[in-house]
């Protein structure tokens, strides 16, 4: 070739999914902090949550074992900022696919599971950031963590592999359905009736029976409890547990899941 | 043994549902040559440049790329090409030598060569001002310029641009042409599909003409328009003056008798040598007396070709989805 390329240098063909993923994680991450919307979902939404729940529902709702409503709300309202990021991950793929953009990564020759995992690995970066900023703007109004800086860190590490497993899935339905308004809305339509019939405002006891039968096998219940008994102290283990059977599950499933639909028409490389 | 083309397919058929996008095309693109791939809206052109790019499968046939099966052989196919598909697809919240350098990184390149690749390639496609601006603030021609520019990234043998300059103005249009000529008198190989015969004729050295997912024609710009009869020349008379008497006086000039629109005043005479009949029709006017309001020699066009090759223009029911 005679465009003055003759002497560029490659990398081999194999082994290339981690620096794929990480090439597209810079791109994500780029534009995290380039896009509009996307930084409002990641600074405002997030404050907004903290703050609307504390003052709009905090006087009302009176959960037991805490003295106040914050310190049992914050890991709830960090699944939930953390669940509707995730549905911004399915708007992004589905956006990548409808502008050309995925078309253009399926013709190259890179590791085929990196435009996925570099987009996931963007939002687990960006869900650090927005936890973070949750968990400062809730100690300025009260919140404290109660069971040690350990538990702490396990609490927000947990809750990162929550935005994992969530963020695959909803590449998976942006790869399904393709359109950016229809997975935006789908997603919302995902999360909403999974986060309000969870544990995550309100204590389980509260519901009818028929509803508590759901709720404690929600996925949500199961990580929000987790994160809440790190938070607050007492027995953990076995929450914990439970959460990462559940996010292991999720992940087995939405991983390939989602690496088989993304793969061109065209697989099977078997390069010459 | 005869030299290995860049491209080859044979009897390519791709269907999508119960439409045959390609009922069996075969293509041949010598390595450095310039393939145009003509044909109207629904044709079959993005299919066939999907195929070649390993991104759908076909449902028969074959099709190599620098001597790979584009199917057995896809991820080897992609080390060998560099697409830039009918919508220009790069990030518009990057900067335009942010797309670059990841597409480089993306190809395979080390971050070093990705950056040096990324200037260059800015600098060769003009757009050195701009490389820092996030795309979004592109003009169409700018966006485009830099999507060919993402598909040389990797230095492919084979580059394939599926209409180029469609949706472009006329300006952005010339400055692409005369990029995309620089390319191709370097010798890279391409195929390049295009509605526009000007395109063709600027650009490849050999055209197919593809409809309805069938090859009709095939053939230099030259030969193309041998067949269609060259171009046409076009006359009008001067209000108030009888069509006829200009046609009357123009027949014998061309390849065919003249037609006369008699409410647009308008005579119309195939002419195969195009401004060479101009010292003729000035002549006859002189001799017949007789004076025109306007004058213009069209060169022959898609339509054209399509009229003269299948009867029928190129307008009918063609509207398919453009992706
Ligand atoms: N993904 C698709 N699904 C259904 N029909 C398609 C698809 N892609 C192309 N077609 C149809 O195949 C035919 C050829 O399309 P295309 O290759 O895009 O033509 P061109 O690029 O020449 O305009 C058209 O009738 C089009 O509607
Ligand atoms: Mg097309």
């Amino acid at each position: 070739m005679t465009t003055g390329g003759a002497d560029l240098v490659r990398m081999p063909g194999a082994g290339r999914l981690p620096a794929d993923t990480a090439t597209v994680t810079g791109r994500n991450l780029r534009r995290l902090v380039r896009v509009p919307t996307l930084i409002a979902f990641a600074t405002a939404q997030p404050v907004m949550f903290v703050l609307l729940f504390t003052y709009a529902w905090g006087g009302a709702i009176h959960p037991p074992g805490v003295t106040t409503y914050i310190d049992y709300a914050l890991p709830g309202i960090w699944v939930l900022a953390i669940a509707f990021g995730a549905s911004q991950t399915g708007v992004a793929i589905a956006d990548d696919l409808t502008t050309g953009m995925i078309d253009r990564f399926r013709a190259l020759p890179m590791a085929r599971a990196a435009v996925l995992a570099g987009r996931v690995t963007a939002d687990a970066v960006r869900n650090l950031f927005v936890l973070v900023l949750m968990t400062g703007v809730a100690y300025a109004i009260g919140f404290r963590f109660h069971a040690g800086p350990a538990a702490a860190l396990t609490a927000i590490g947990l809750a990162l592999a929550v935005g994992v497993a969530f963020s695959w899935i909803f590449a998976l339905l942006g790869l399904l359905v393709r359109d950016p308004e229809s997975a935006g809305i789908g997603g919302l339509l995902a999360v909403i009736p999974l986060i309000f019939t969870s544990s995550t405002f309100v204590p389980v006891a509260t519901f009818p029976g028929w509803l508590q039968a759901f709720a404690k096998v929600n996925p949500i219940t199961v990580t929000v409890d987790a994160l809440r008994a790190l938070c607050l102290g007492g027995p953990t283990s076995a929450y914990v547990w439970h959460a990462l059977a559940w996010i292991g599950v999720l992940l087995a499933v939405a991983i390939p899941a989602a690496v088989i639909r993304y793969r061109p028409a065209v697989g099977r490389q078997r390069p010459a | 043994m005869t030299e290995q083309p860049a491209i080859e397919t044979l009897g390519l058929v791709k269907r999508f549902g119960a439409t045959t996008a390609l009922s069996g095309v075969d293509l041949r693109v010598p390595a450095g040559a310039v393939l145009g791939l003509l044909g109207p809206n629904g044709a079959g052109k993005t299919t066939a440049v999907r195929i070649l790019t390993t991104l759908i499968r076909p449902d028969g046939g074959h099709a190599r790329v620098t001597g790979l099966d584009v199917v057995r052989q896809a991820g080897a196919v992609r080390r060998a090409i560099g697409l830039s598909g009918q919508f220009a697809a790069v990030d518009g919240y990057l900067t335009g030598r942010e797309n670059l350098v990841m597409i480089g990184r993306l190809s395979g390149l080390r971050r070093v060569a990705a950056k040096r690749r990324a200037a260059d390639l800015l600098e060769l496609f003009d757009l050195t001002d701009r490389a820092g601006r996030t795309v979004r603030t592109y003009s169409g021609g700018m966006r485009r310029r830099l999507d060919v520019a993402a598909a040389l990234v990797a230095a492919p043998a084979v580059l394939v641009l599926d209409e180029p300059t469609t949706g472009l103005d006329p300006r952005a249009r010339l400055g692409l042409w005369r990029l995309l000529g620089e390319l191709t008198a370097r010798g890279t190989t391409v195929l390049l599909t295009t509605q526009y015969l000007e395109e063709a004729d600027r650009l490849a050295d050999q055209i197919v003409v593809l409809d309805r997912g069938q090859v009709i024609a095939t053939g230099t710009a030259e030969q193309l328009k041998n067949r269609v009869g060259g171009g046409r020349l076009e006359l009008r008379t001067r209000p108030g003056d009888d069509p006829a008497l200009l046609a009357a006086a123009m027949t014998g000039l061309g390849s065919a008798t003249p037609t006369v629109d008699a409410d647009a005043g308008l005579v119309v005479v195939p002419v195969a040598d195009g401004p060479g009949v101009l010292p003729d029709v000035a002549a006859r006017l002189a001799a017949a007396g007789l004076r025109v309001s306007d004058l213009a020699l069209r060169r022959p066009s898609l339509d054209d070709v399509f009229l003269a090759l299948t009867g029928r223009p190129t307008t009918t029911p063609f509207v398919g989805s453009s992706r």
